[in-house]
C-alpha cells in the first residue's frame, strides 16, 4: 500500500502489464522519451525499450490502424490518444474496424486493444482537449468504455482492460490525474468491468455517478447529509457495460434516483440509465427520475467552463426536488 | 542488386534523398546569395521586414511574460519563427483567406485580427473569434487546416475572386491523412491553396526524422502533383519572396503550391509547460540559434545604416505597451453566459434548448 495519485496508478498499472506481458505495446504521440505528454507513460521506454514503447508520426487514425493490425498478428497494443477529442480524427479505426473485428470473424479474430485518452472538463485546455464524448462511443456494439473515477479503479480498471480480448477506451479524467491520491496496493490487481461501485450507501435517495462527477456527488451527498437526507452514491466505472443490476438494487431500497454526467445531456450514459430504470425498475421508484448534466451547447471555451459544467450545487438542487417531490 | 532483377529499389531509394538545397536570399551570415531579388527591395521594404520581426519577438515574449503571470490561457511561443510566418504572411493580401493553426496567432493578427482579440481566443472567450480579418480562428486539430484549405480555394476559385487561401501547419501536421487528402484534392480542382508548412524540426517531442521517412516534407506535395519548395525558414526575405511568387503562380490559375520552411522553435511546445530538455539539448539548438532571423536582417541594415540599437529598443517599448493595453482591454471583456452559448448552438435553438435558454437566463440574470 502507498498513496498514489490518480495517474501514478495508471503508469503503475501500465508498468506491470509491460513487465508481465512480453506482448503488450505501448505508443502514440510523445509517448516515449517525452513520457506522454502528462507523464503518464514517464519511464517506461527507459525501462521496456524503444521496440515496446514508441512514439508515432502524428496521426490518429494511423496510431489505431497501427494498433489493430498488431492486435491481429499477435501483439497487445495500448495506444495513448493523446486527448479524447482527437479520437475523432480514428472514429472509423474505433468505430468501424477494431469493434467489429470478433463479431465479422465469428469470434476467430479479434481486438485485444487498450486505446487510451483523456478527457474532461475544468482545466482550461485548448479547445477540443476537454469534451466528453463517451456518448459517442457507448453506443458502439463490441466496445467497452471505462472510466475511473479514482486512482484504486485507474489502476485495478487499466489493468483488466489490458487483460481483455475485446477492445476498451480507457477513459483518463484529466482533473483526477493530479488532484486526487489514495492509499492503493503496489502488487496487481483488477476491478471487473462490468461492475458499478457503491462508494457511499444510503437510504433516501441514489445517485449515479462516473468519472470527475463521482467526487462531486460525494460532496454532494455530504452536503445533503447535514440535513438528514442520506445519498447512496453509485460510481458506474464502465459506460459500457452498465451495471444495471446495482442500480436497480439500490433504487429498490432508495426509492428515488438522480443521475449525474458531466457530458451534455441530449444523449448518452445518463439517458442510458434512465431507460433502463424505466423500462425494467420504473415501479421501484416514487418520484420521477432525476438528471443532472451539462448543457446543450458545444463544449464552451476555457474561461467558461466553470459556468458550464455542473457541480455539487446543481446536484445538491436537484436531490432536494426529487426528494421533496 | 542481383543481375537478373526487373528493378532496384535501393536505388530509387537513395534517390530520394536527392534534394534541393533550400533556396536563400541571405545566408546565415548576412551575405547576399541573390542579388537580384535583393536589390529588388527597397530600403524601406527591408526596414519593415525587420520592424514585423521585430514586433512578432516582442509579442513572443510579453506574452510568455503574461503566461508567467497566469494571464493568458493556452498559447504557443513563436520565437525562432519570425521570418517564416511574417515573411510569408507579408506576401499576402487583405482578401487572402488565412487558415492558421495555433501558432499562428501573429500571421492572425497582421492579417487583421487585434491583438486584444487574439489574447481573448488565447483565454478561450468566443470574442477573440469574432476577428473581422478573413480567416478561420486558429485551428486545434492538427490535420484538418489542409482539407479546409482546398474547400476555401474552390469557393474562392468559384467566386471569380482575386484572392487565394493560404494555410499553415507543421513539420509533425504533415502526417495527418488530411494532409494528402487537402493537397490531393487542391490539386485535382486546381485551386488557389497555398499550404505552408513551417518545419520547425519538432512535433512537441517528437523530431521531424521520426514523423517520416520522406527525405523532404516538400516531397508529399508531389504525390499531389503539386509543385513545392523548401525555404530557408530564417530568412524573412526568402520567405516572402517564395510565398510572393506563389501567390502569383495562384492567381494566374495554376494551381496549389506548397512551401516548406525551415525554421525552429526556440521555446517550449506551449505555454502549458512543456520542457524541451527533455527531447532536445542545448547542443542542437546551438546551430539554429546562430542562424537567427532577426540577428541575419539587423547585420543586413546596420551594415547600410538604415537601423539602430536604439530605434529597436524603442520599437521593442512600443510594441510591448501595445500588448499591455491590449490585454487590459481583455480583462474588461464580460464573461461569456451559458445563455449565450445555448443560443449560438443551432441558428434557430431547438424546443428543448428554448428551455434551458430560459432557465440559464434565469440563473444569470441575478
Ligand atoms: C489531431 C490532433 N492530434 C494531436 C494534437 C496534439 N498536438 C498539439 S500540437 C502537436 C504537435 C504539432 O507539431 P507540428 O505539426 O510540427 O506543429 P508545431 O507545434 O511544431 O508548430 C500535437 C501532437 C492535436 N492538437 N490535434
Ligand atoms: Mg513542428
Amino acid at each position: 500500500m502507498s498513496k498514489k495519485s490518480y495517474i501514478q496508478a495508471i503508469t503503475e498499472a501500465l508498468d506491470i502489464m509491460l513487465q508481465e506481458d512480453p506482448k503488450t505495446l505501448i505508443f502514440g504521440e510523445d509517448v516515449g522519451k517525452n513520457g506522454g505528454v502528462f507523464r503518464t507513460t514517464q519511464g517506461l521506454q527507459e525501462k521496456y525499450g524503444a521496440d515496446r514503447v514508441f512514439d508515432t508520426p502524428l496521426a490518429e487514425s494511423g496510431i489505431l490502424g497501427l494498433a489493430i493490425g498488431l492486435g491481429l498478428t499477435g501483439w497487445r497494443p495500448i495506444p495513448e490518444i493523446q486527448f479524447s477529442g482527437f479520437t475523432l480524427e480514428a472514429v472509423d479505426s474505433i468505430v468501424g474496424q477494431m469493434s467489429r473485428m470478433r463479431f465479422r470473424f465469428n469470434g476467430k479474430k479479434n481486438s485485444p486493444i487498450t486505446v487510451r485518452s483523456p478527457y474532461g472538463g475544468g482545466t482550461h485546455t485548448a479547445e477540443m482537449h476537454s469534451d466528453n464524448l463517451e456518448n459517442i462511443f457507448t453506443g458502439v456494439p463490441g466496445l467497452r468504455v471505462v472510466m475511473p473515477s479514482n486512482p484504486y479503479d485507474a489502476k485495478g480498471l487499466l489493468i483488466s482492460s489490458i487483460e481483455n480480448n475485446d477492445p476498451v477506451l480507457y477513459l483518463e479524467n484529466l482533473k483526477l490525474y493530479r488532484s486526487m491520491k489514495d492509499d492503493i496496493p503496489d502488487e496487481k490487481y483488477t476491478v471487473p468491468l462490468d461492475q458499478a461501485n457503491i462508494v457511499q450507501e444510503g437510504n433516501d435517495i441514489t445517485i449515479v455517478a462516473y468519472g470527475a462527477q463521482v467526487q462531486e456527488a460525494q460532496k454532494a451527498a455530504e452536503e445533503l447529509a447535514k440535513s438528514n437526507i442520506s445519498c447512496e452514491v453509485i460510481d458506474l466505472r464502465t459506460v459500457s457495460p452498465i451495471d444495471t443490476a446495482t442500480i436497480f438494487k439500490s433504487i429498490a431500497k432508495t426509492h428515488k434516483v438522480v443521475i449525474v454526467q458531466e457530458a451534455q445531456k441530449m444523449a448518452g450514459v445518463g439517458a442510458q440509465v434512465a431507460s433502463a430504470i424505466s423500462e425494467e425498475a420504473i415501479l421501484s421508484l416514487d418520484a420521477p427520475i432525476g438528471r443532472v448534466a451539462a448543457p446543450n451547447s458545444v463544449y464552451p471555451f476555457a474561461l467558461a467552463e466553470e459556468v458550464w459544467i455542473p457541480r455539487k450545487d446543481e446536484i445538491v438542487a436537484k436531490v432536494n426536488e426529487i426528494i421533496n417531490y | 542488386m542481383s543481375k537478373n532483377s526487373i528493378v532496384d529499389f535501393s536505388k530509387i531509394k537513395d534517390e530520394l534523398a536527392d534534394l534541393a538545397k533550400p533556396i536563400q536570399v541571405l545566408d546565415q551570415n548576412a551575405k547576399v546569395v541573390n542579388q537580384a531579388v535583393f536589390d529588388s527591395f527597397s530600403d524601406d521594404q527591408l526596414v519593415e521586414f525587420m520592424k514585423k520581426m521585430v514586433w512578432e519577438r516582442a509579442l513572443h515574449e510579453q506574452t510568455m511574460n503574461f503566461s508567467r503571470q497566469g494571464r493568458m490561457g493556452f498559447y504557443a511561443p513563436t520565437a525562432g519563427e519570425e521570418a517564416s510566418e511574417m515573411g510569408t504572411v507579408m506576401a499576402m493580401q487583405k482578401q487572402d483567406y488565412l487558415v492558421p493553426a495555433y501558432r499562428d496567432i501573429p500571421q492572425l493578427i497582421q492579417h487583421g485580427a487585434t491583438v486584444t482579440e487574439a489574447f481573448l481566443w488565447s483565454r478561450g472567450h468566443v470574442k477573440g473569434n469574432e476577428f473581422e480579418a478573413r480567416a478561420l480562428m486558429p485551428q486545434i486539430i492538427i490535420g484538418a487546416a489542409y482539407v479546409e484549405t482546398a474547400g476555401v480555394a474552390l469557393g474562392l476559385k468559384k467566386n471569380g475572386e482575386d484572392a487565394i487561401a493560404f494555410s499553415y501547419t507543421g513539420d509533425g501536421g504533415t502526417s495527418q491523412g488530411d494532409s494528402y487528402e487537402g493537397m490531393n484534392f487542391a490539386g485535382a480542382y486546381k485551386v488557389p491553396a497555398l499550404f505552408i508548412v513551417q518545419n520547425n524540426g519538432y512535433a512537441i517531442s517528437v523530431p521531424r526524422e521520426s514523423q517520416t521517412a520522406a527525405p523532404a516534407l516538400t516531397q508529399k506535395a508531389i504525390a499531389a502533383g503539386i509543385p513545392s519548395v523548401q525555404v530557408d525558414g530564417m530568412d524573412i526575405l526568402a520567405c516572402y519572396s517564395v510565398a510572393k511568387a506563389a501567390r502569383d503562380y495562384m492567381l494566374a490559375g495554376n494551381g496549389p503550391v506548397m512551401i516548406e520552411t525551415l525554421t525552429n522553435r526556440y521555446g517550449a511546445h506551449s505555454s502549458a509547460g512543456d520542457d524541451p530538455k527533455r527531447y532536445r539539448t542545448d547542443e542542437q539548438q546551438k546551430p539554429w540559434l546562430e542562424k537567427d532571423p532577426l540577428i541575419r536582417l539587423r547585420k543586413v541594415l546596420t551594415d547600410k545604416k538604415l537601423w539602430t540599437e536604439e530605434q529597436e529598443e524603442a520599437l521593442i517599448k512600443e510594441y510591448k505597451d501595445s500588448f499591455k493595453d491590449a490585454l487590459k482591454q481583455a480583462d474588461a471583456v464580460e464573461p461569456e453566459k451559458v445563455s449565450d452559448m445555448l443560443k449560438r448552438t443551432f441558428e434557430v435553438p431547438t424546443p428543448e434548448l428554448q428551455a434551458q435558454i430560459a432557465k440559464f437566463e434565469e440563473k444569470e440574470s441575478n
